[in-house]
């Protein structure tokens, strides 16, 4: 009996699911195809096997090196964000991003716009009202703390106003609970030296992804070519995961 | 509408600074002398003085010999007009046109403004009371034209309005100086027994020009209203400008908002019909105390849109201090440019850096936090890492040259290159190991050297030889020797970036 109602199960959970994904503030109408494709494996993790646009993403980042790859993933999605033309905006205490650096991701660097503020509370204030502006592709935001609280506003802003946004928190004090719909950390690999060949390589990434709302955390290598994911070799537990959850 | 003209007389302009000033001078005598030929001429007298005897254009001697105990000033020659001036820009809360009018006097453009204070007689009382509860004797009177109001100010009995178009009737019977004639025409006048206006102003023209020239003629032209008089008022009018009286003094922000909503709406209204948009702009609130508050906004591109206007100016309300409270509330824009009406589209593309939402979000973000925060870079033609980018002069300027990505270039870049220890082998190897803050790097792999000219016209200095290495731990620096290898070692090795 318990096996032939399993399937009808899955299917009412399924359903259940996708009805929950409205609920919680997260609108599968927005997807951009050529980022999935990109993502490959990744994506499997995702709700709905979509990476969530218009939500808040969450970075944690350790040390400087581990700020500077972080960016570089993040970048490597603005780039997807950003192909018909439209503005991100940068916030963060320090402007250490090199301008020039970004067109190697596909990123016209004259699209991006610095806004350097010191405060954490003006960094709080200015990344809300950029999140709330329907004409951004994108907001990065490299703020040290967030509470549950500012990130809870920052989510109902993005609800209103479709805009994805990136939190980059370096070097915070504590890991607290945040209402963003991810929590990743990135760290550098050594590159891919298989083919023997002289110099430094394609970089390399360990991607973790370690909360996602609706979706299984995961924890990837991947590496970075000229801003297009390519995966080294993916960790097998992934699907394994996805189908406990769901049971 | 009928123009309507107030014109205020000062009766004792001078006196009455010196007694505001200085305290006690209203219950002593006193007088204003200059030197003049060796003598003392009294040029002003207080009221107690003028009640004693004592005129202006007398020797301060004789003055002296009527009241013993008579106070006596320098005159100071440059007073009324300075006097004026400060009043005129006071009485901006009564009127936008106010002129001065020496060297006792102020006129001011009432049209229109009357209703405000509830009629002419309410708004004629309180300038008069205002001024005199700042101890300024004056006589006011409003009329279709400047000579008419300036003539029953000074020469009128009862009344003090002239109602529209009855400026002929008022002036007939007013003596002949009511005019603002010069002196020696008023002395010919009388000499000849025409004391009152109406004595010649029926008189043919030709005769009365031939006797007394043009001036005569053009004077009771524009008091009669013939000719129009253009006044020069204090301040130049600005185009862009909206006043919003109040009739309480306002006090509390929620007032303050409601008035700035209200001038926003008209003035947008205007843009809107003049296909203008605003670019920069002050709101002023002129105090009961004569104190001026004011506060400034500025946006990245012309916006008429009052709701996101009023958002800039909410930013900075609070520092607004209305202490006793605010009776006039101005807004004027000082920069106006063109904007066409937008076509609305069809479908919102995330739009660049025209959007509109983004410009006004800019101009929140400058508004509160300081417009410097807010860069933006385009790309300059320099190979020296710092100096290949430059800030964008505007949010919107266009690309003069294209982005170099030729060689690898770190994401990101320390603001100052930092001083590092390395091992290296000579002549041009990579590193071998670093030391950045106290930590060993091993490196792994490496590229370069890319070498880097100091450019010279720009500043002295050595070259540089880059090196993109990677370390054990697999994080990608930037590296670079400043220098040649040389006996002297001038060389040093400095950590610039850090690559993905």
């Amino acid at each position: 009996m318990s096996i032939l109602m399993s399937p009808s199960k899955a299917a009412i959970i399924a359903q259940l699911q996708r009805e929950i994904f409205p609920l919680q503030g997260f609108k599968r109408a927005v997807s951009n195809a050529a980022l999935n494709t990109s993502f490959g494996h990744i994506k499997n993790a995702f709700p709905g096997n979509i990476f969530p646009l218009g939500a808040v993403h969450e970075f944690i980042a350790e040390k400087a090196e581990d700020a500077a790859v972080t960016g570089s993933f993040i970048t490597s999605i603005l780039a997807f964000l950003m192909i018909n033309g439209g503005i991100t905006l940068w916030i963060g205490p320090s402007r250490s991003i090199f301008p020039p650096a970004l067109k190697s991701f596909g990123i016209a660097p004259d699209k991006i716009i610095f806004i350097d503020l010191h405060k954490e509370k003006e960094i709080l204030w200015a990344t809300e009202e950029a999140l709330k502006c329907e004409g951004l592709a994108a907001v990065v935001s490299q703020i040290q703390e967030v509470s549950f609280t500012a990130s809870r506003r920052l989510q109902l802003a993005v609800e209103q106003s479709r805009v994805t946004g990136f939190i980059v928190r370096q070097n915070p004090r504590s890991i607290n609970i945040t209402a963003c719909i991810s929590r990743w950390k990135i760290t550098s690999l050594a590159s891919d030296t298989t083919y023997e060949m002289p110099g430094v390589g394609f970089p390399c990434w360990n991607v973790e992804l370690l909360k996602i709302r609706n979706g299984v955390p995961g924890n990837w290598k991947i590496e970075c070519i000229a801003g297009r994911f390519r995966h080294i070799n993916k960790v097998a537990a992934v699907p394994l995961l996805q189908k406990k959850k769901a049971g | 509408m009928p123009k309507r003209f107030i014109s205020i007389w000062f009766k004792s302009l001078k006196t009455d600074w010196f007694t505001r000033h200085q305290q006690g001078l209203h219950q002593i005598p006193f007088v204003l002398a200059s030197p003049d030929h060796g003598r003392m001429i009294v040029t002003a007298a207080s009221v107690l003085a003028q009640k004693n005897g004592v005129e202006t254009g007398m020797v301060l001697a004789d003055a002296r010999a009527i009241i013993s105990s008579l106070q006596f000033f320098d005159d100071k020659p440059q007073l009324p007009a300075k006097l004026l001036n400060g009043i005129a820009h006071w009485c901006i809360r009564y009127s936008p046109v106010v002129a001065i009018d020496l060297p006792d006097g102020l006129i001011l453009d009432a049209t229109g403004c009357a209703h405000l204070w509830g009629g002419e007689k309410q708004y004629l009382t309180d300038i008069f009371k205002r001024l005199k509860s700042f101890g300024y004797n004056v006589s006011i009177a409003i009329a279709d034209t400047v000579g008419a109001a300036w003539a029953i100010a000074r020469f009128g009995h009862d009344s003090f309005i002239v109602e529209t178009g009855q400026q002929t009737a008022a002036l007939l019977s007013l003596p002949s100086a009511a005019l603002r004639l010069e002196a020696e025409t008023v002395e010919r006048l009388e000499k000849l027994g025409l004391r009152h206006i109406n004595n010649f102003i029926s008189m043919p023209r030709s005769a009365l020009r031939r006797r007394f020239g043009q001036h005569l003629l053009m004077r009771l032209d524009q008091a009669m209203g013939y000719e129009e008089e253009i006044i020069q008022p204090v301040f130049p009018l600005n185009p862009y400008h909206e006043r919003l009286p109040c009739m309480e003094p306002i006090v509390t922000a929620t007032g303050i908002e409601i008035a700035l909503r209200r001038l926003l709406d008209t003035l947008c209204q205007r843009l809107q019909q003049e296909e203008k948009g605003l670019r920069q702009a002050w709101f002023k609130g002129y105090r009961v105390d004569g104190k001026i508050e004011k506060i400034e906004i500025g946006t990245n591109r012309p916006s008429r849109n009052s709701n996101h206007l009023f958002k800039l100016f909410e930013i900075k309300i609070e520092s607004i201090e209305p202490a006793l409270g605010i009776e006039l509330f101005t807004l004027e824009a000082s920069k106006v440019e063109d904007l066409s009406a937008v076509q609305e589209k069809l479908w919102n593309y995330p739009g660049g850096l025209d959007d509109v939402g983004l410009s006004e979000l800019l101009d929140r973000i400058g508004g509160k936090l300081g417009a410097n925060h807010i860069q933006r870079y385009v790309p300059d033609e320099h190979y020296w890492p710092e100096r290949s980018f430059k800030p964008a002069s505007s949010i919107n300027e266009k690309l003069q040259t294209a982005w170099k990505i030729d060689k690898p270039r770190p994401l990101q870049l320390l603001p100052e290159p930092e001083a590092i220890e390395v091992t290296a082998p000579i002549p041009d190897y990579p590193p071998m190991n670093f030391r950045y803050k106290g930590k060993l790097h091993k490196v792994s792999k490496a590229d370069g050297p890319e070498r880097i000219e100091q450019e010279w016209w720009l500043q002295e200095g050595q070259h540089r030889d880059y090196y993109y290495v990677e370390d054990e731990e697999g994080y990608r620096y930037w590296l670079f020797r400043s220098g040649h290898y040389d006996a002297a070692k001038s060389y040093k090795w400095f950590i610039h970036g850090f690559f993905a």
